[in-house]
């Protein structure tokens, strides 16, 4: 060892414990001392505020809105790796969730959020994605109310999970949901599609060139939010999230028991999205979204919906991509350009590109 | 990347050449498109919905998963369940079915099975792995063979030891062959497959075109492309003509690539192989010659001899040899969908049963 300048201390005193870690240890998750530095160091410090800094095993919610009904959704966020153009694991915990409980019209005011910790993670990675987490919560408007975190042994997780939980409260007489969708109706989506599915495809390495697409991990709320204060007749709202724009319109299509048509011209699709998508037999339809929601309602409704869209942000490039047709067992059906029809599945098992 | 110019897939062009396929048409026609990303284009885009009803398409065997023999799948499967391997495959494998189980299978039971886009990133794995043997699926047609040859002699050159592959490579002029000399072949005209002639040239059709007395044209992948090829195999068809045309001439050379069919004649040599559903057809297959024996897997490793045994629903033979269309296979959407596959050509995007199942079920 060729370290000259350390001074070799052996002898009859005491080592003192190291306190100051890189990385996640075990001692992170033992509830102690190292636990409480964790969470204030890391954790509180960027995601306080006054129900959390109760600091108790639970929180209290004291301004329930009258009258108004509670949604409650939960989600857990896994993805490899946790940085990716465009957002990273962090990000997509609080915009997941706070869209999925949007989606039902409600306006999400609260998270709870378990951080599930690797032996070994990176200290600063770590606060990195805490930052981004605390980022998106402001964006969105939530707060962090309860959490909690735990330490797993090296190679029993993969450097960290998230699941949150999130609270929001909409009107008692909203009736959105996937099953209300209405013959004669208009299918809206909020923008591009494709564009997370191969952010994270690029940083786990799989395309071998950069394909300059960013995902579109953002928080949606603000966009359903001034959708509903036109008082329009919204009757579905959802987020084309794993499964794409197809598998979730073939799951509504099935809900509401009505077939739709769409028109493939229409369906935005940024250019490097297609390109990397016919390189390697991808299908930009069924590849995930974070930052993209599908409105479906009356077709009277459509042209207000969509400036109002097109003046939020994250709804710029909305456009209508179709129409609910008939009542039927719920397929759904894509006209080409060539004036050909074909009929849209659901996502098999995981997308694979092809080979020549 | 290579963009795909816009005109090509111009409806109104596409459109054009239709009606003109339309105009000369006067008797049915059965044509065959070899080629699985054909198919896949054909059901993606339509086209054909905008055929004359008297024109016919059979989708060919050029589907490489669906291809790759039940044997091949067993012997993969026994490699990647090694402890001391790392299996590299291209995607579509994965869950193409053996016996009982996919590489998807032995992935979830611990096998290290890794996905990658080019033979040559098992290279970068095996040099990461010293500790490790890597073990590439080699399998595909032409168009695949050119960069596993090049990837057995960029291991060569290196002195990389730990890389081999499985070699299952196939080849489509025999296989052509197989098809017309059935009995049962309806096929009276060939779209031949546009990359392995861009890889191969095309100067092995004419002997074909002239025993079976029926017309080839070589054809690409875009709309107007495909409708191209069509046209030029029906104006043969309807003349009584039988000789070899190049409607994708952009790609394509009658001597083909030569660097790459020298780096394929270097390092393989033609063997008779298994097809899955078709048979033993010989001298359809690439085994890697003596001199590169020893990246050859199968000498590598000792593998036991598994018994073999398709699903008996299944009629992926008759598909792929296009006696059957995929909705006469009485399994069809019901016990074999593609998230359930029973036979390959429902897994593969390319695989005929997946495209009729994504793109061609009859309206409800």
């Amino acid at each position: 060892m060729n370290q000259p300048d350390m001074p070799i201390v052996e002898g009859p005193n005491c080592p003192l414990p190291i306190t100051d870690h890189g990385t996640i240890v075990i001692g992170h998750g033992s509830g102690g001392q190292m636990t409480h530095d964790l969470i204030r160091g890391v954790f509180q410090s960027r995601l306080g505020n006054a129900i959390l800094d109760t600091a108790n095993d639970a929180a209290s919610i004291t301004d329930t809105p009258p009258g108004e009904q509670l949604v409650v959704s939960t989600d857990a966020h896994i993805v490899s790796p946790l940085f990716f153009a465009g957002g990273d694991i962090g990000r997509l915990a609080v915009c997941g969730t706070v869209n999925d409980v949007a989606m039902l019209g409600a306006e999400p005011r609260f998270l709870t959020a378990t951080f599930i910790l690797e032996e070994g993670f990176s200290i600063h990675e770590l606060e990195l994605i805490v930052d981004s987490f605390a980022q998106a919560c402001q964006e969105a408007g939530v707060k962090l109310i309860a959490a909690d975190t735990k330490v797993t042994e090296k190679g029993k997780s993969d450097k960290l999970f998230i699941s949150t939980t999130g609270f929001g409260w909409a009107k008692s007489s909203l009736r959105i949901g996937g099953e209300q969708a209405k013959p004669g109706d208009s299918v809206i989506i909020s923008g591009s599609v494709g564009n997370h599915g191969i952010s994270v495809a690029e940083a786990r390495g799989n395309l071998g060139f950069s394909s300059q697409v960013r995902s579109d991990t953002a928080p949606l709320n603000g966009l359903v939010k001034a959708l509903l204060a036109a008082d329009l007749n919204v009757h579905v709202l959802r987020d084309p999230t794993r499964g794409g724009l197809a598998t979730t319109l073939v799951e509504i299509a099935r809900q509401s028991k009505v077939n739709i048509e769409l028109d493939e011209q229409s369906i935005p699709v940024d250019k490097p999205v297609r390109k990397t998508c016919e390189l390697l037999g991808l299908d930009p339809l069924y590849l995930a979204n974070e930052g993209k929601l599908i409105l479906i309602l009356p077709e009277n409704q459509a042209e207000e919906a969509l400036r109002i869209m097109r003046g939020s942000p994250y709804g710029e490039h909305s456009q209508v991509i179709g129409r609910v047709s008939d009542p039927s067992r719920g397929q759904v059906w894509l006209k080409t350009p060539f004036g050909t029809t074909r009929v849209l599945e659901m996502l098999a098992g995981e997308m694979l590109p092809r080979i020549c | 990347m290579s963009e795909t110019p816009q005109n090509l897939r111009d409806a109104t062009l596409t459109k054009a050449i239709m009606a003109e396929i339309r105009r000369i048409t006067t008797q049915p026609w059965n044509i065959m498109e070899i080629c699985g990303g054909q198919t896949h284009a054909i059901m993606q885009y339509g086209l054909d919905q905008l055929l004359p009803s008297e024109i016919t398409l059979i989708h060919g065997p050029g589907c490489p998963v669906c291809v790759t023999s039940l044997q091949s799948i067993e012997q993969a499967l026994q490699i990647a369940a090694r402890p001391d391997v790392i299996f590299t495959t291209f995607g579509d494998m994965l869950r193409v079915p053996g016996n009982h189980a996919d590489l998807f299978t032995a992935r979830s039971q611990g096998a290290d099975v890794r996905v990658v886009y080019s033979p040559l990133d098992s290279l970068k794995i095996a040099t990461a792995n010293p500790d490790k043997q890597v073990v590439f699926f080699a399998i595909g047609f032409e168009t695949t063979a050119p960069t596993i040859a090049s990837t057995i002699l960029s291991a060569r050159k290196a002195g990389i030891n730990n890389f081999s592959i499985l070699p299952a490579n196939v080849l489509v002029p025999p296989a052509m062959h197989a098809i017309l000399s059935n009995p049962a072949n309806r096929v009276q005209g060939f779209l031949a497959a546009g990359h392995v002639c861009a890889v191969m040239g095309y100067h092995e059709y004419p002997p074909i075109a002239g025993q079976y007395q029926i017309p080839i044209v070589v054809t690409g992948f875009e709309p107007v492309d495909l409708a191209t090829g069509i046209l030029m195999t029906i104006q043969q068809l309807e003349a009584g003509q039988h000789t070899v045309s190049n409607a994708y001439p952009r790609f394509v050379t009658l001597e083909g690539n030569l660097v790459a069919q020298k780096m394929i004649s270097d390092v393989f040599e033609p063997v008779d192989r298994q097809w899955r559903g078709i048979g033993t057809i010989p001298l359809s297959g690439l085994d890697l010659r003596p001199e590169y024996a020893r990246f050859n897997a199968l000498t590598r490793f000792e593998l036991a001899d598994t018994p073999l045994s398709e699903s008996p629903l299944c009629i992926a033979g008759k598909v792929l040899s296009g006696v059957a269309k995929p909705f006469e296979c009485p399994a069809f959407g019901k016990e074999c969908v593609p998230a359930h596959p029973l036979g390959a050509p429902m897994v593969s995007s390319e695989g005929a049963c997946a495209a009729y199942y994504r793109y061609h079920r009859t309206r409800e």
